[in-house]
């Protein structure tokens, strides 16, 4: 199974390393850099690299490559999973997982991964386990330690591990019973030049904060349970009742944990609520060429668009540009070409929109791709699919709840960087018309796309409102 | 600061040491200052000096040998999380040299209560196999144990270990295979990916395959029986009778796994997933597709693998994955090669339906900025022309186009899928062809270049003008061009010259010349083998006849095909997969089999065993615990066999080691009753038989089955040398059984088993009592059980040690064996009386048992009782006044003793090998008294068996001054051989040396503390006089024992 463990930042340097079995030298990292060498983006490192005698598994996230070396056959998913499992115990432990808190907190880290693997097979990964088998450091428990000489380190084995709801630990208590559940949807979409829906997807999770007197047993259930075309769970939600009843019925783990996370069925036309009107044109005479982009509402039911992050790659052509927003703050990076544009609130009275002109390398024909727009935007308490939660009481349970209604439920951003699924895109546009080249022959484009058209139109849209509705449910007694 | 007194210092110092490690820093000259901690009290800086063990034991052995007596004792610890850490880094402290530790403590943690313990141990046969493959077979054993595990917490890690060790031993998994079906679901997730992929293999050797059934129609049939009436199914299953129908179990495993598609971790999902590839008929596999494509929304790495997979799929079953075809649309934001796998699948999924919607698909990819990406697309383009017929005019109406295209790259790729397809198409091209032709002037990339001039040699009767033409330019350039475009120029001049001399033959010829010169001898080469075929000399052979058919041969087109198209032969979702080369370790697949192997093999028959299970009930009450308690101690059967007289005794007795079984197995989360008893059914019928027959003596089958199963196990477990013991007592005479199964070499049968049973029972019932407390001790697991604890100032194992532990681990090899005792004295002494001890009473007792606390200890069982009407509290030894060198190993306190309760507990003395009493003061909560122990010398033995031959080799070198003997008057009922055996064993703690002469018995033994061998010999004379010799190094013992001795034979 997995035999140790490197991890490396950014500029190359290993700054960590751990070994499950015997200590695999850390020159085996060559290969590793190799691959990166020949990469040109870090995303773009293959996560499965062969050599000689180990094999590396790799899982790229907040800056830094989480190296695993394995030797014998297993599942690279199972690795990869493990991967992740880990960052995200960091990142429950310190907040950030950044390469400064490892650092920082090396021996929490080390005790930690010591807890989750043995001899290179997962142990305990269940982040309730471990909080309770070595405790996150915060500064209050720094102070006392230090003061009273006692550790991080639990030492009764967590009764979690040993009984039938593992995630949860036992002799959990609060004054004030609260639970929240933020449904939060991603629409993820395609669109063409012509403004046209290629594919669009939803996606949802309902992430939980369950803070719970005791062994509650919650029940949930969907006013719409149709819409949830492919589901996955926690391992706390029973399947049996799901399947039959189409019911959530689950003991909830202590804190923050993702319940599900679902799929509505793309057969479902999803309605996309904005639109980006464009209008670039590069002239193959002059050096100059024309940009300009509006972004608008359509069909928010009356919430207002928010977040928007409007990013182009512009082709290589695109020496500089100079532009004036309407609104928000705009970048564009002469290296990479690639113009970012922070628009933030849309106002329905007046669009933003962003002009100007761009200098284009002279002499060079004018660029026969046109640029992709990316779109991506927030819309608070709209779940785009229409899904929503039906409160149900808490039966069985001790102690009555606080009977909590939220409102509104701050939108988290799922904890990757927010734009990771966001692609809006472009459409087929039309082809260029000839180029330079003279040729007696016209090419016909391989679609129907429209020759007519004298300049490319780029295009875009899309995005990923994420929305969100929180339900809180009611109690007893 | 490690040799700090304060534990924050030295914590310190060990979280700067950890940071050194984890920096790849070399941490390993303060390795004797660190493990010097080992056994600090605080947790943290004992875990931390675990990490640091665990990293650098392996090159410091020596020194690591310093923490395993820690390890040891904290594998007793009562806190199970301390057990299986304890377990956990002597496991991982990988030195040779423990490998014997290892495997006791291994074996005692797979039976331990927690099955977080019994996780641990399942993690830790891993370890010790790929430290020492030798041990497979005992592994194994104790796999097969683990196996039987129902924890849920248990399972995962074992079918790993399982699966490291011995993946070709199927016939474990029979029995389990439907346990850890219905299991499966409540498995922690790791697990359930490891034992998916182990069914997968499973069910591949076990069940036929579904696939032979052509038409879908029986499959539903199938699907229907399932879950209709009785009588509906019976009906049908006439009509499905003929064809294929699934095994049960086979549906089992496919119904258990669905519900863990919806499984948060990928991993599982992807094991579900092939799983289904692998085992599901065809119509079922389906329902996998939907939960790999929301895969495909989590991270880069994971849409990676998942997106090989699906490729490889896709390729097999497009159907399975059509309907998602847009989910693999390509986004800009995607990495590059997450867009070429997805294209890859595009690509596998096209067909007459959907190409035009893909085509206008791939007609943006083209586009792209992401030029590798770009000249990929322009690959699927060609195989999709290839593909589907319809469409290869449009794709290479489209393809020329592109080769109006500014960047190279994408150029150069669309000539050579161009290439490639005309070659498929090699009817009227011309048009493109001369297009082509033009090209060459800009086209720089060196394959592209060489395509062209392929094409243009192929075809060059369609364009005879251009062809010549392009010659010419070539051969101007021909000295600045790459390799493989001047090869390339070679063949075009060869084939035009063929076909068109009169134009170019002094071009080629031209041509030919610069190649000869050529810095390249390919293409030297090549010049030379084409100038001798087509220029005509009056050398030339037969063969520049036909030099333009083999030129202008037809050539075959070449096929375009997946590049996943060769990965399907390796198990989906595993690491070979993906690198498409095997892996270390990666176990084949196998193909089904023409004829399931007996399903039988899987029942564990519940409902069979319980009606075995009342018919022996109704038979004989005692049967039932017997049958229960089997598979822990098996000779428990002896006892229960021989004393048959006793029958409601030992019913009684095993009930109450019945109930604690119970407990136990409660406490475990499951019940033993029907998998243990079916799992010993075979013995138990065996033994079964035996005991209606009433047949005392033993078997030899069953002897050495025993040996083979059970030894190991008893050895081990602290109850079974108490079973023992009273088997040995239950049948007194039969005392070979007990060394019989200890080593081959004893082989000493010692007659008829015609011992009084008048005896027998009286000695049952003297002893009832103390057993009984005996497994209450078990149960609390006091007895530190058989491990040695190594003598904590030992530095390294003292050969006495190694060689306890090969006696031990068994090894029936070795000269000299410690064996058990013969014989349980059931004297007990009395150390305080009820008046003087103000109500508590204490009576002590030798136990016999070997290697209890160490292997200089003399174990010493103390029963307290209180018969006052109060509760007596914390009962524990205080004070202790003991001679030099001499020492105790307490026992744990007693907390609390209600009235008129006994308990027995036990602790070890080390009498230096004297009969000096050992003085110490025996503590409750208020008060104290002065207790001794003096040990009569026969106790300060420990029984050995040695062949005749030794015995007398030892003998031999034991004499004179070592030698003390007396002859003595032995009284007449003595002087049967049985009787003095008995006799002798009862005095003293020795072990019976089998003996070739009627009239001489041996016995041999060694002292606790410092092993000096103690060799006795009776001699019986005539005239009922006997010679007692006894040889040992220790004279003073010796002449002890033999005055012991004397009145124990001549006394009636």
């Amino acid at each position: 199974m997995i035999h140790s463990l490197f991890l490396i930042n950014a500029s190359g340097d290993i700054f960590l390393e751990k070994h499950w079995k015997s200590a695999v030298s850390r020159s085996v990292c060559d290969y590793f850099f190799e691959a990166q060498e020949r990469a040109s983006e870090a995303e773009n490192v293959p996560p499965v690299i062969p050599t000689p005698h180990h094999c590396l598994l790799s899982v790229y996230r907040h800056k830094i490559f989480f190296v695993a070396v394995i030797q014998s056959e297993v599942p690279p998913l199972f690795v990869i999973e493990f991967l992740h499992r880990v960052v995200d115990t960091f990142q429950d432990y310190f907040g950030v997982c950044s390469e400064v808190m490892i650092k920082d907190n090396v021996v929490v880290v080390y005790e930690v991964l010591e807890e989750m693997l043995d001899n290179g097979f997962p142990l305990a990964t269940e982040s309730n386990i471990l909080k309770e088998l070595i405790k996150p450091p915060t500064i209050l428990r720094t102070v006392v330690n230090t003061i009273t000489g006692s550790t991080n380190v639990g030492d009764q084995l967590p009764t979690g591990q040993l009984s039938v709801v593992p995630w949860r630990r036992t002799g959990v208590k609060y004054t004030n019973n609260e639970a929240y559940f933020d449904v939060i949807e991603e629409i993820d979409a395609i669109i063409d030049k012509s403004g046209s829906t290629i594919t669009a997807e939803i996606q949802g999770v309902i992430d939980a904060c369950v803070k719970l007197t005791g062994m509650p047993d919650l029940t949930l259930s969907f006013m719409n349970p149709r819409l949830l075309d492919d589901v996955s769970f926690h391992p706390c939600v029973r399947f049996k009742r799901w399947e039959s009843e189409r019911i959530l019925s689950f003991i909830p783990p202590d804190g923050n944990f993702r319940l599900l996370s679902y799929h509505v069925s793309a057969q479902n036309l999803v309605a996309i609520p904005v639109y980006v009107k464009h209008n670039i044109s590069f002239r193959d005479s002059s050096s100059l060429g024309r940009f300009e982009i509006t972004v608008g509402p359509k069909q928010t039911m009356g919430k207002t668009i928010e977040g928007v992050m409007v990013t182009s790659q512009m082709p290589k052509g695109v020496l500089n540009m100079s532009l004036t927003p309407s609104q928000g703050t705009h970048i564009f990076d002469p290296v990479t070409k690639l113009l970012s544009w922070d628009v933030g609130k849309i106002n329905p009275q007046k669009l933003p929109s962003l002009k100007g002109s761009m200098n284009l390398q002279a002499g060079t024909s004018k660029p026969d791709e046109n640029p992709t727009i990316n779109l991506q935007f927030k819309i608070q308490q709209l779940a785009i699919s229409g899904m929503s939660l039906r409160p149900q009481p808490i039966p069985q349970l001790m102690i009555p709840i606080r009977c909590i209604r939220s409102s509104f439920i701050q939108t988290r951003g799922p904890p990757e960087s927010p734009c990771r699924e966001v692609p809006g895109e472009r459409r087929a546009a039309g082809h260029q018309a000839v180029p330079a080249g003279a040729e007696p022959a016209q090419p016909r484009p391989l679609g129907a796309g429209d020759p007519d058209h004298e300049e490319a139109e780029p295009s875009q849209r899309g995005g990923c409102p994420r929305c969100s509705r929180g339900n809180a449910e009611a109690c007893t007694q | 600061m490690l040799e700090s007194s304060k534990d924050s210092a030295k914590l310190d110092a060990m979280k700067r040491i950890v940071g050194m490690i984890a920096k790849g820093k070399n941490a390993s000259e303060l390795f004797p200052a660190v493990v010097k901690n080992v056994a600090s009290k605080n947790i943290e800086i004992k875990k931390l000096v675990y990490v640091y063990l665990m990293r650098y034991a392996e090159e410091q052995q020596d020194l690591a040998l310093l923490s395993i007596s820690t390890f040891q004792r904290a594998l007793k610890d009562p806190n199970q999380l301390i057990r299986a850490s304890a377990l956990r880094v002597l496991s991982s402290i990988r030195v040779p040299i423990i490998v014997p530790i290892m495997m006791l403590a291994i074996k005692e943690a797979s039976s331990d209560l927690s099955p977080y313990v019994r996780k641990n141990a399942a993690h830790a046969i891993q370890k010790l196999y790929s430290l020492d493959p030798e041990q497979k077979e005992m592994l194994i054993e104790v796999i097969e144990k683990l196996l039987k595990d129902r924890s849920t917490l248990v399972a995962g890690s074992v079918v790993m270990a399982f699966e490291e060790v011995c993946p070709d031993r199927i016939d474990l998994i029979h029995k389990n295979y439907r346990k850890l079906c219905n299991l499966l679901v409540d498995v922690e997730e790791w697990g359930q990916v490891v034992i998916i992929h182990m069914l997968t293999r499973y069910a591949r050797t076990q069940f036929v395959s579904p696939w032979k059934t052509d038409d879908d129609v029986v499959e539903e049939y199938n699907e229907n029986n399932f879950y209709e009436s009785d009588g509906e199914q019976k009906e049908k299953d006439r009509n499905v009778k003929k064809t294929y129908t699934m095994d049960p179990d086979h549906r089992l495993l496919l119904r258990n796994t669905k519900p863990l598609l919806q499984s948060r971790n990928a991993a599982v999902v992807m094991a579900v997933a092939q799983l289904y590839w692998h085992l599901a008929p065809k119509s079922e596999a389906g329902i996998v597709s939907k939960s790999l494509v929301r895969l495909l929304r989590s991270n880069r790495e994971v849409q990676y693998i998942v997106l090989q997979n699906i490729a490889t799929m896709s390729i097999q079953r497009k159907g399975m994955f059509e309907p998602y075809l847009k989910s693999f649309y390509v986004r800009s934001t995607d990495p590059t090669m997450i867009k070429t796998l997805k294209l890859e699948i595009l690509t596998n999924l096209a067909n007459e339906a959907n190409i035009s919607t893909l085509l206008r698909e791939f007609q943006t990819y083209v586009k792209s900025q992401d030029k590798q990406f770009a000249a990929a697309t322009i690959q699927a383009i060609g195989r999709c022309a290839t593909n589907i017929t319809e469409v290869t005019d449009t794709c290479l109406n489209g393809l020329v186009c592109l080769l109006s295209n500014r960047d190279e790259t994408v150029v150069a790729e669309s000539v050579v899928v161009i290439k490639k397809l005309l070659q498929t198409q090699p009817a009227h091209h011309g048009e493109i062809i001369k297009h082509m032709a033009k090209l060459l002037d800009n086209i720089t990339v060196p394959v592209a270049r060489a395509s062209i001039l392929w094409l243009i040699g192929e075809y060059c009767e369609r364009v005879p003008k251009i062809a010549p033409d392009v010659l010419r330019k070539t051969a101007k350039s021909f000295t600045n061009e790459d390799d493989l475009v001047k090869l390339q120029i070679l063949n075009l001049g060869a084939k035009l010259y063929l076909t068109n001399s009169k134009q170019t033959k002094l071009l080629t010829q031209y041509v030919l010349n610069l190649g000869k010169y050529d810095q390249s001898y390919d293409i030297r080469d090549r010049t030379r083998f084409i100038r001798q075929l087509i220029v005509p000399n009056e050398k030339s052979g037969a063969l520049s006849k036909y030099a333009k058919k083999i030129f202008l041969a037809q050539k075959p087109a070449p096929l375009l095909e997946s590049p996943f198209k060769d990965r399907d032969h390796f198990q989906l979702g595993t690491l070979s997969h993906t690198l498409n080369s095997r892996a270390t370790g990666y176990l084949e697949l196998s193909d089904w089999p023409d004829v399931a192997p007996d399903p039988a093999v899987r029942n564990v028959e519940v409902a069979e065993s319980a009606k075995e299970w009342t018919a022996i009930l109704g038979k004989t009450k005692k049967e039932k615990p017997t049958e229960k308690f089997y598979s822990e101690s098996e000779e428990e059967e002896d006892e229960s066999a021989s004393t048959g007289a006793t029958e409601s005794e030992s019913g009684s007795e095993s009930e109450k080691e019945d109930k604690e079984e119970g407990s136990s197995d409660e406490s475990s989360g499951s019940s033993s009753s029907s998998e243990e008893s079916s799992d010993s059914e075979s013995d138990s019928k065996e033994s079964t038989a035996k005991k209606t027959s009433g047949a005392v003596k033993e078997s030899n089958a069953e002897e050495s089955k025993k040996k083979a199963k059970g030894i190991s196990k008893n050895r081990n477990t602290s109850s079974s040398s108490d079973t023992e013991s009273s088997s040995s007592e239950g049948s007194s005479s039969d005392s070979k059984s007990v060394s019989d199964s200890r080593s081959d070499s004893d082989s000493g049968k010692s007659g008829s088993a015609t011992s009084s049973k008048k005896e027998e029972k009286t000695a049952q019932d003297r002893k009832t009592p103390s057993k009984q407390d005996v497994f209450l001790l078990d149960l609390d697991d006091f007895y530190p059980v058989t491990t040695p604890v190594a003598v904590p100032t030992a530095a390294v194992l003292s050969p006495s040690l190694t060689a306890d532990l090969e006696g031990l681990s068994l090894s029936g090899s070795s000269v000299i064996d410690v064996t058990t005792q013969v014989f349980v004295p059931t004297k007990t002494h009395e150390m305080l009386h009820r008046m003087t001890g103000k109500g508590l009473s204490a009576h002590y007792h030798f136990s016999r048992q070997p290697d209890m606390f160490g292997d200089h200890m003399v174990p010493v069982q103390v029963t307290v009782t209180n018969t006052t009407d109060q509760k007596i509290e914390n009962i524990h030894i205080g004070e202790k006044k003991l001679p030099l060198g001499m020492r105790i190993h307490e026992f744990n306190p007693i907390e609390c003793l209600e009235p008129g309760g006994s308990v027995t507990v036990s602790m070890g003395i080390d009498f230096c090998d004297s009969t000096q009493t050992a003085s110490f003061q025996l503590c409750t909560k208020d008060d104290h008294f002065n207790v001794n122990i003096q040990p009569p010398v026969g106790e300060l033995l420990l029984p050995v068996t040695m062949s005749e031959k030794d015995f007398k080799k030892e003998q031999g070198m034991l004499t004179g001054m070592n030698e003390t003997s007396a002859t003595i008057a032995v009284a007449p009922q003595n002087s049967t051989s049985l009787v003095i055996i008995e006799k002798v064993v009862k005095a003293a703690n020795l072990g019976v040396v089998p003996s070739g002469q009627d009239n001489i018995h041996r016995f041999a033994a060694k002292t606790v503390h410092s092993g000096s061998l103690m060799l006795v010999t009776v001699e019986l004379k005539e005239s009922s006089t006997a010679q007692l010799i006894i040889n040992t190094e220790k004279t003073v013992i010796g002449s002890v024992l033999l005055r012991e001795l004397k009145p124990v034979l001549s006394q009636g």
